[in-house]
Parts: structure tokens; sequence; C-alpha cells
């Protein structure tokens, strides 16, 4: 039986056995490889997509339970006018170094900023606290989400 | 702030934000087959007997028997075998590796692989091998009068434990034979250091074998030999298969089975008379592991810095480092500095609490300056600026009056401060660079008048693509647009050294500036013109001798001050910070958000080896601490007041007045933080990481 869900708003079909990782099948059958794989474990955040709204680690989802479901991945976060707000304040700040963690920040910077679009501090470092990033130590990401949601305000 | 150091947007951010960008296991070749390597389980045995299970098509078993060149990794001592011979040394050395199609299945095989070990006593505990693999002595004035005249001597021991890189991206390379040749891409930080392993393992000449660098997800010194140990199994697999073969190793594997920090012990002697401390007798001992790697460099930078930024008249320092049967130690971040700076700091501390004094006034009665002479006899050529550190230090977080406030507290919950003040040599230690490296680069103008850098050091996330090109950029006086660089692929880019020992931009980017102006000079509209420079040692340095272990181990310095201030929660032995501050000298940043980059993520990365990067062996010498579940690095909230200042003190001989950068952020937090905790908790303190764990022995200890 395939598993029909929704990755970045086309309808796509798996033939992935219900146990397989999301985060496999992503990379693989889909060639998404923005998804990145850093643990396997679901401490890291590396392979952070965004299922039904919600941040997840896309190796700790069954492709049982994405069945229905619609998955966000940068590849297709990155069309959005909220991703080109975040592009140019982490640009400026320059956020990015090795690059491993950041297609899983940005896509927890967005669910933060969704939720809450004017966070403070404590809430942004609070909503990337599942994202390791062991480059930047964290403040200048933090400052870039601070700077996306004063500059890209009305978007979220 | 200086003009070229206003930022820029760099120049590998939008492929790295929007996801496009490839890094090795991103790549999808036609043919291409997943390897998997049998890890040793004993820490030492003989291998009796390997027992395979029939394999399907298209899966082979890749071994010592076909090593085509010489079964040995060329690092610095030729002695890491590429796959194991009859003896296992440590758990973890690669046996074999299995390769096949899918990875799934190639799981299963080594799953069902049976190795039958003659087990033997491993050595584990650092303080009983009695195989030092390097050791290493230097003396200036007289010690031995020292300890005879003085009034009071203080004998402390000190331990730092492992760290781990925690690079998000694990260890992964692919290798495919061509045309006769071989090629191996992937994670690393020395395309070169790769290029020479590989030829000598499959046994070819180096024209014949070509390295690329791929987008590496951080190295911080992770990627600087393991590599070549990896990619010479690799490419033993490759040819045997004569197919495309891809290792990308899983965390757990990552984090046991590959190099980490040298955990070490360090005794300090120390000799007072009439208050004044008149020598240091130092004994330093680095937990090498199994092979030798990186150890000796690793060591001689450790002992360089042995009695830290001060002034010493007499002193002895000597240092090995031993076998163990445990996971061979290598680079990272801080070169073996990290542990003696740790351990002299801490000293200072605990002098100055014997002569009741604070230890920022002692530590500035000794502090060195410019002309003073360095540890090895060589000297500090140029401006130390840790008076004004200190004194920015003092306004930034109220110092001096903290340390008063904070002793003698009760109640549960209890606050302390604590200061580090340190250096880090920039560059190689000793003459490495000159007589070893031979740093080489080129730049390519092409006839639209765009060029193109050619130098074989990695962007690993420092930021080397951007001010590479910013510095060719101004240097010619044209658009940062016009300039772009690759990442290294030995068939274009001639050998311009490792991308090691915050060396790249100081002396890499030096190379480019010379190389730019030779260029303007040069230049014709529309043409095509290469140019090339050779590196030249700046002849104001002492030549450094490693047989006397003298003279300038280093051309200059990057400088820093650190002050950490936390508070105990004595009921549960937590500890916040409340505070970490950082004063960064690494003269005249190219791209001032790439340097606040780097002393952010560095500095945070220390505080992550002083409090709460756990790492050990159990008694079969197998790694405990193998997932971030068990090994804790630091998230956003751990650390939310982190404060990252540079002071600006340009190095004369540096590209537009730059120097090293990248490790020095790294080195001093440990003593720092140390010292906090011993300021909160009122007792003196050994060892790193200091975990709550340690903590609460501490407080179980007073409450007796």
């Amino acid at each position: 039986m395939m598993i029909s869900f929704i990755l970045n708003g086309q309808e796509v079909a798996s033939a992935a056995k219900a146990n397989e990782r999301l985060l496999d099948i992503l990379r693989t059958e889909f060639t998404r490889t923005g998804v990145k794989c850093g643990c396997k474990e679901g401490e890291c955040g590396a392979c952070s997509v965004i299922l039904d709204g919600k941040l997840v680690n896309s190796c700790m989802v069954a492709m049982g339970y994405v069945e229905g479901s619609t998955v966000m991945t940068i590849e297709g976060y990155r069309e959005t006018e909220r991703f080109a707000a975040l592009d140019r304040a982490y640009a400026s700040v320059s956020a990015v170094q090795c690059g491993f963690c950041i297609p899983g920040m940005i896509l927890a910077s967005e669910c933060i900023l969704a939720k809450n679009p004017k966070p403070t501090e404590a809430e942004i470092r609070a909503g990337i606290s599942g994202n390791l990033c062991r480059c930047t130590g964290y403040n200048a990401i933090v400052k870039a989400i601070g700077l996306a949601a004063k500059e890209g305000e009305g978007l979220w | 702030m200086e003009r070229i150091s206003k930022s820029i947007k760099k120049k590998d951010h939008e492929s790295k934000i929007n996801g496009s960008a490839l890094y090795v296991d991103d790549h999808f070749i036609d043919g291409l087959l997943c390897g998997k390597i049998l890890h040793s389980a004993k820490a030492k045995a003989r291998i009796a007997k390997i027992i395979l299970p029939e394999l399907p098509d298209g899966y082979l078993v890749v071994d010592k028997n076909d090593v085509t060149g010489i079964n040995r990794v060329a690092i610095i001592v030729h002695d890491t075998p590429v796959y194991a011979e009859d003896t296992v040394e440590y758990v973890g050395e690669p046996i074999l590796m299995v390769v096949g199609p899918k990875d799934t299945e190639v799981e299963k095989i080594i799953n069902k692989i049976v190795v039958v070990y003659e087990e033997q006593i491993p050595v584990l505990d650092v303080r009983k091998s009695d195989t030092a693999f390097f050791h290493y002595n230097y003396a200036k004035g007289d010690m031995d009068k020292a300890l005879a005249e003085a009034d009071h001597i203080l004998i402390e021991t000190f331990q730092t434990g492992y760290q781990e890189q925690a690079y998000l991206e694990t260890q992964g390379l692919i290798a495919y034979p061509q045309d006769g040749r071989m090629t191996v891409r992937g994670s690393m930080q020395c395309p070169y250091y790769v290029h020479s392993a590989v030829a000598k393992a499959i046994g070819c000449d180096g024209k014949d074998v070509q390295i690329i660098q791929d987008v590496t997800g951080g190295g911080f010194g992770g990627k600087e030999a393991f590599p070549s140990i990896l990619a010479c199994q690799v490419a033993v697999a490759a040819k045997k298969a004569n197919k495309p073969v891809k290792v990308i190793f899983d965390r757990r594997e990552d984090m046991e089975f590959t190099s980490k920090r040298h955990p070490s012990v360090s005794t300090y002697k120390v000799a007072i008379k009439n208050g004044e401390i008149t020598g240091m007798d130092i004994d330093v001992l680095f937990n090498s592991g199994a092979y030798t790697t990186l150890s000796a460099v690793v060591l001689q930078r450790g002992l360089i810095c042995a009695n830290g930024v001060y002034r010493i008249e007499n002193l002895r320092v000597a240092g090995r480092a031993v076998k163990t049967n445990t996971v061979p130690c290598g680079a990272y971040r801080g070169f073996g500095a990290p542990q003696t700076f740790f351990a002299v700091e801490i000293m200072m501390d605990h002098i100055a609490k014997e002569m009741g004094i604070d230890s920022l006034e002692l530590k500035e009665r000794y502090m060195v300056k410019q002309g003073d002479a360095t540890s090895t006899s060589g000297s500090y050529h140029f401006h130390v600026p840790l008076p004004e550190m200190i004194q920015r230090i003092d306004e930034l977080t109220d110092y001096r009056a903290k340390r008063k406030l904070y002793k003698n507290q009760i109640g549960r919950y209890r606050k302390g401060i604590g200061l580090s003040m340190f250096f880090h040599g920039c560059g190689f230690t000793g003459s490495g660079e000159r007589d070893i490296i031979k740093a080489v680069v080129k730049i390519r103008k092409n006839a639209d008048n765009t060029v193109e850098i050619l130098a074989s050091n990695a962007d690993i996330g420092q930021g080397l693509k951007t001010t590479f090109c910013k510095i060719v950029a101004d240097t010619l006086g044209i658009s940062y647009g016009q300039v772009y660089i690759h990442n290294p692929d030995t068939d274009r880019v001639p050998d311009s050294g490792p991308t090691v020992a915050s060396r790249s931009l100081m002396t890499v980017g030096g190379l480019l500036q010379r190389a730019a102006e030779k260029l303007k000079k040069e230049w014709q509209d529309g043409e095509e013109q290469v140019v090339e420079e050779h590196f030249v040692e700046p002849d104001f340095v002492i030549p450094f001798s490693l047989t006397d272990f003298s003279g300038d181990a280093y051309p200059t310095y990057s400088w820093s001050v650190n002050a950490i201030e936390v508070e105990v929660d004595t009921l549960t032995a937590t500890t916040k910070i409340l505070g970490a501050w950082g004063i960064f000298d690494v003269g005249v940043p190219i791209d001032m958000n790439i340097i606040v980059g780097q002393m952010e993520g560095g500095f945070l990365q220390g505080i992550g080896y002083a409090s709460m990067e756990q790492m050990d062996y159990n008694d079969k010498g197998m790694i405990r601490n193998n997932s971030f579940s068990d090994y804790i690095i630091p998230t956003a909230v751990d650390v939310p007041n982190l404060v990252t200042e540079i002071m600006n003190n340009p190095y004369t001989h540096g590209p537009y007045g730059a120097k090293g950068a990248g490790e020095l952020p790294l080195v001093g937090a440990a003593p720092a933080y140390v010292e906090a905790m011993e300021n909160a908790l009122d007792a003196n303190l050994y060892k790193v990481p200091f975990t709550p764990e340690d903590a609460m022995e501490i407080l179980q200890e007073v409450n007796k």
C-alpha cells in the first residue's frame, strides 16, 4: 500500500514501509537533501521538518504516521516570502557557518514566529533549543530570528 | 573599525541557507556502493579468526589483504594501519569493510561476521602506560636551585577529559576509480594530507590521486587527520570493487571511534620564596590512545603554554604523550593548549589563595609584556594587550568587586566569578610552516576580469571563502563579486597547506594579499593571467629548534581575557551561568561578523568543555558517552548571556593586520569557569569537565 502525503505543497505517494524513517525517505526517494541527518536519535534537530504545522525531527517519524499529513522541508519553505525575510536576517549577521544545522534551524525559526510573531529573546532561545549548532554559539542565530521578526513584520 | 572589517554577505550563505549546498552524503552517483566498517570490539587482542557469512552477489569484504600500497596511513609517524593486521589495539579499530549496493544488507552482513579474538590485557590507565610515543623537555634558569631555596613548595595535579568535536556532519567520504586514477571526495579540512595518504595506501603516484573537499559540516580539528585514515579505507574498497564507494559514519560510530581532544594529567611543583613565585617544575601527560596520529605536535603546543602568560624565572617543563589501548586522540581547536592553560591558570588561583591575595592581583604581577621572553626563550615581539583587556572585563562585569562580594556566602544559591588570561600562538608550532608545509597559492585572472583564488584551504564554516575573497578583491581594488573560490580540488589547486592551527587566514591570506599585489601591478584588461606566491618566514622570527625546544614557537600571538559568573544551587548542585565575557585580540578582523561568530562559537565550545562535556571509557576500554543523549553539548538556552568584544591590535605581518583567530576563544573558558565554581563553592578544584556530579561531591564533603 502506498503512503500518500503532501510534500512541499504537492501530493506524493511513497512505497516505503510503514516503519521506515521519514528522514530516509525524504532524502533518498524524494532527494530532499536539504533535510540533514545528524544523529538519527532525535537529539540534534538537523533533520527538522514541519509536519502538519509542527516542528518535528524527521528521524523520529515513522512513514506510517505520515499518511495524509502535510510535510514541509527547506526545499518547499525556501519559496516563501517568510523564508526571504529569514534569509536576509541570517545573512546580515552572518549566522550561517558550516550550514549543516541551518535548514533545520530555519524551519525552527518559522515555527517560533508562526506561533509568536514578536518573541522575546528567551522565547527564541527556547524555540531553537532542540536544534544543536556547534559553530555559532547561537547568538547570531538568535539575533537573526529577532531581526526577521522585526523586519518581516506582518509576514507572520 | 577598519574598512576591511565591515561585514559582507558570506560567499557560502545562499546555498547553505536554502538547503542546496551538497555535503558528501548528498551526492548520488550511479552504481554507488555503500561501505560499513567492522570495528574491533576488544581493546587489545590478537585476531585468531574471522568467520564470514556467505556473501550475496555484489557484496564484498575489504581488509588488509586488499591494500595494494602500504598498509599504513601517512600522518606524521606512519603507524596507523589502514586495516588491522594480526592485532587490534583499541575498541573501534577498523578490521574490515563490507561493501555493497544496499546499506541495510551491508549492515546485516556486518552483524553476521564473527571475529574470534584472543584477548590480551589492555593498558587503559594513562598513568600506567610505559610506552611514551613522544617526550620533550625544556628548561630555563635553575629549577633545582629554586626548589632548594624555596620557603614553600606547592605541588598540585590537574586533570582534563576528552572533548568530542561534535561537528554536526559526521565523517564521510566517497571514493571512485576513474581512468586509472582514484578520486576521493568529502568532508575534510586538509585535502593534501588526504592526497599523500591515499597515494601511499593504494600504492600509486601522487598524480593518479585526486582529492576534492565537499561542503563540510564543521571540523574543529576532527577533520584534520581522521579523513586521511578513512580515505585510505574507502579508496582501497573502491579500488577492489572498481566502483564508487561511500562511507558515512553514524553518530555513535563517529563519537566512539574518531579522534578527540587528548585527556591530560599535569603536575605542577611551584617554588615560592618571600612571597614570590621563583619557579615552576611542570610535568604533563597526554593520553595519546593507541596510535600516534597528531600527538607529537599537540604535546608540543601544550608544553609551550605550560607556564601560561606568566614570567617565571626558573622553569622546567617535561611532557609525554603515552600509548593506551583507547581511541587515538588528535586535533581539536586549541590543540594541547586548553589542557595546560587550564592547569596553569588554576595553579595561579591556588598560589594566590596560599598567599592570601586575589588571583587577579597575582596574575597581574607576573603577566608578560612586549619584549619579554617566551617560555622557549623566543620573544613576544608585539604589544601584549592584557592590561587593557583586564580593565575592560572589570568595566563589563565589576569583576574585582564581585570577587570580594562572593566570599563566605551562605544560603542555598551561591554565586562565583572567575577569570582567565591566555594566548594562542598563531600558526604552526616551530618551523613547520617554513620546513614542511612551504605553502603555495595562485590567483588566476580570467579574460572577463573575474579572479579565481586557487588554494587548498577548506571553508568548513569559518568563513574562509569570504575572507579570502575580501582580501583579494580589496587588494586588487575590484568588487567582491568579481572574486571567487571553489572548494579545493587537488587537480586544480596548489598545496597551500592544511586548514589548521589558526593559520589559514594569517598565513595563506597573507600570501593571497601578496599575490594580489603582484597581479595588480601586472593587470591587463581582458587577458588571462596567473600569479603564484610562496611562503617566506618573516625576518624577525628567532628560528625555533625542536631539539633544544627553543626560539620563537610562533611569530605572534592572539590574546584574550575571559570572565565567567555562575550561580550554584547547593541543594541540587546544578549551576546556572549568569554571564560569560570574552575580550579577544585577533589582530584586525577581516570580517567583523565572521570574527564575532568564531569567538562566540569557540567560547561556547570551551564552556561545554568546562562544564558538561563528559566522555570516558569503561573498564573494557569502550567509550560510554557515544551519543548526544550521553554526551551533552551546549544548546541555545545554556549560556544566554555570552558577550564578546574585539580589541583591535593590528599585526604588522598579517594581511590587513590580521592574525590567528579560530582556536583562541576555546582556550580560556575552562579555567574561568572552574575559578568561578571555586569562588561559589569555596573549595579548590582540579579538573574539567566540572559537572553537577562533581559539584555534588564537593558539597557533600563540605556538609560532612
